[in-house]
């Protein structure tokens, strides 16, 4: 086995908070012998990996969990308090696109610029700036000043130096995945390129989702400690989500997410994909079922059992529910348990969905039995989001008038 | 095990790298600033032109010290260039950690080239502004001379002695945001305080003749211009200061400022991104 590109071995690293920070010279000679108080805040705790030459490596974790620090300490930004961080090669890094761009200076001077604070030395970044301006396009916009480029162009820029700068490592902050779906997709098309070349590349972000998609393994942070490393789809989505709802629920604690009489009660609930088992997140387009146990405290009758997808914008993207059913539930009696499922090909848009059940009393008044707001949460990935709320199965054609029809359908499903 | 990573530093591991970004950051500055306006280098040439014109009427119109001071314009536009260059580095140099704060907190790189850079933007100015002082020089009837050539190591030691300084200030203005105006005074404090409105010789003090060039390098390198470019029969800087041995103390005061520029940039450069 190869050397790793990247080892950190045993890294810590700590800020200290400062409570009251002296600005001015004035504010230290009045108190000439103030030491600086502040709290120390642990932003990484004894981190170890190691990263293979070609591997894509995920930093994830929560707001606040030291995954950017961590770059920023890989990248030499900050330096760290205690371990040892070796790289091999080249390294750039990315926590912004096009740092030290300047809007006044044309798209030449800007390349050169930042192709040499980005580790090049004069001479290549003036060879390579022909590459740059080729790869993004922009040939006929070498000499307009950045200001006048539109965000579409600027982007193409930044994306283009930053493959012509030709690292061997590279360090990604998630804020290169942020934007709308065509930006994203510009950005993931890129990470499948570096891929292809055999890059090294360390991608931090929260978006378990992006973390599937590309990288072969995967260190989930929290609180500036090391959970796990793993592949993304063997525990690390899986623990990642955990931890996630764990913050979800604590928070909610005090709202009122359940009501009804009690007659009967949800024991549990869940989500399982189409092999039957139970998943957090579930790629778009396949078959996946919700269930949940029922225990009955009393006798009801006719009982009607719903479950509600919600997304992060607290829309009702879809419900199902047996009061819609011709069939009747018939009557459960007290002590008795039931099941509740619903199969379904997902089609929801990629995001993360609450879900809620609903049992009721039959009847217009629809009495409320056992009402459970959050009771699950789940991730939908996809690689392609349209913009739309659901993803639903179609074809697409797009047919010349007049000449031979030009088919370029396209089954929406199973491209994944 | 491959290179590692230590955090960052005021040097860098490659000289090469430092020298090379500094050298890019003040070219695209001064690029900047040149071909942002079609009149870029009048406005440019127009500050100094402008405070000497104003100086000149007020001192050999109102108050006659220009008066009996041979090449008494020269001298003063001579002066008030180099001064120019001085504050103009120092200024710029002390914001200049703060001003790229979108480098310092996203990249890493050699964090010296920072301050150094906005310096030599600085350093392009005056060494542009020199060919119009040279202009000037020629024009009022002064003649070319040999010793002229030794005019570049002033101007190293000029750039020497600025770029301490500047280190010194940028590595400070991240904390003691007070310095600003602190040094805007002390700039004026400077200004009256070396030869540049006055010719040496006028102070009355003979004791002050001699510790102003000793004391401020600035006045030294400025007592050394007026003679060597310009009027011959001007003291020069070992005169003034009493005797070529006492140019230890001006000489060395310049390399102990660029020394402890150095080591205070140093110690505070790998918390930069921090403090920011």
């Amino acid at each position: 086995m190869d050397a790793p590109a990247v080892a950190v071995k045993g890294v810590s690293k700590a800020f200290t908070v400062p409570h009251d920070r002296q600005h001015t010279l004035k504010e230290r000679a009045m108190r000439p012998f103030a030491r600086a108080t502040g709290e120390r805040f642990e932003a990484l705790k004894d981190i170890s990996f190691e990263v293979e030459p070609g591997e894509f490596f995920g930093v994830v974790g929560r707001n606040g969990s030291g995954k950017s620090t961590l770059l920023k300490c890989l990248a030499g930004i900050y330096p760290v308090d205690a371990g040892e961080i070796y790289v091999r090669g080249r390294v750039s890094t990315f926590i912004e696109l096009g740092v030290g761009f300047n809007p006044e200076m044309a798209a030449r001077d800007n390349v050169i610029m930042n192709g040499i604070l980005l580790g090049l030395s004069p001479r290549e970044a003036r060879e390579r700036f022909e590459s740059v301006i080729e790869f993004a396009e922009l040939e006929e916009f070498v000499d307009l000043k950045l200001k006048n480029y539109s965000s579409g162009m600027h982007v193409r820029l930044a994306f283009s130096v930053m493959i012509q700068v030709d690292a061997d490592v590279l360090l990604i902050d998630e804020i290169l995945a942020v934007g709308d779906a065509a930006f994203q997709q510009k950005c993931f098309d890129i990470f499948f390129a570096l891929r292809d070349q055999g890059k090294t590349l360390i991608f931090v972000t929260h978006d378990m989702a992006a973390v599937e998609n590309f990288c072969h393994r995967a260190l989930l942070l929290e609180r500036g400690e090391t959970v796990m490393i793993g592949e993304p789809s063997q525990g690390v989505a899986d623990r990642y989500l955990q931890l996630n709802f764990a913050g979800v629920a604590s928070a909610g604690a005090g709202s009122v997410e359940r009501a009804g009489d009690g007659a009967a009660r949800v024991t549990e609930a869940w989500m399982e994909d189409e092999r039957g088992e139970r998943q957090g997140s579930f790629p778009q387009g396949r078959p996946c079922t919700f269930r949940a146990s029922v225990h009955f405290e009393q006798a009801v009758e006719d009982p009607s059992f719903a479950v509600a997808f919600v997304n992060a914008q607290h829309q009702n993207v879809f419900v199902a529910s047996s009061a819609t059913q011709h069939e009747r539930t018939g009557r459960f009696e007290a002590g008795e348990s039931a099941s509740f499922s619903v199969t379904f090909d997902n089609a929801l848009a990629p995001g993360r969905y609450l879900l809620s059940t609903l049992i009721a009393h039959p009847g217009a008044g629809n009495a409320i039995v056992d009402r459970w707001e959050g009771i699950v949460s789940i991730v939908v990935t996809g690689a392609r989001p349209a913009g739309g709320t659901v993803d639903l199965a179609h074809d697409l054609r797009v047919e010349r008038a007049g000449a031979t029809a030009l088919d370029s359908a396209e089954r929406r499903r199973g491209l994944r | 095990m491959g290179r590692p990573i230590k955090g960052p530093s005021a040097l860098g591991s490659d000289p090469r790298r430092l020298l090379q970004l500094t050298v890019v950051l003040a070219v695209m500055d001064f690029k900047l600033r040149f071909f942002g306006s079609v009149l870029g280098y009048v406005w440019q040439l127009m500050r100094p032109l402008m405070l000497f014109g104003v100086l000149y009427i007020v001192f050999t119109q109102f108050v006659k010290i220009g008066e009996g001071v041979p090449f008494y314009p020269a001298v003063l536009l001579t002066g008030v260039v180099l001064y120019q260059f001085f504050s103009e580095a120092t200024s710029r140099s002390l914001a200049s950690v703060v001003d790229r704060e979108g480098l310092i907190r996203k990249i890493e790189f050699p964090r010296l080239a920072v301050p150094l850079a906005a310096m030599l933007t600085a350093y392009f100015n005056l060494i542009l502004n020199l060919v119009a002082v040279l202009i000037f020089v020629f024009a009022t009837g002064v003649k070319p001379r040999w010793e002229w050539f030794a005019l570049p190591v002033f101007l190293i030691l000029l750039g020497l002695l600025a770029a301490g300084v500047c280190m010194l200030l940028a590595a400070l203005y991240v904390r003691f945001r007070d310095l600003k105006p602190i040094w805007e005074v002390l700039l004026q404090v400077g200004f009256y305080g070396s030869p540049i409105l006055y010719p040496l010789e006028i102070i009355p003090s003979e004791t002050a003749q001699r510790l102003i060039p000793m004391f401020n390098p600035l006045a030294t390198i400025l007592v050394q211009f007026r003679h060597s470019l310009i009027d011959p029969s001007a003291i020069n800087s070992w005169d003034a200061v009493g005797g070529a041995r006492y140019l230890v103390v001006p000489i060395g005061i310049s390399a102990a400022l660029v020394v402890l520029g150095v080591w205070v940039f140093q110690r505070r450069a790998p918390d930069l991104a921090e403090e920011l």
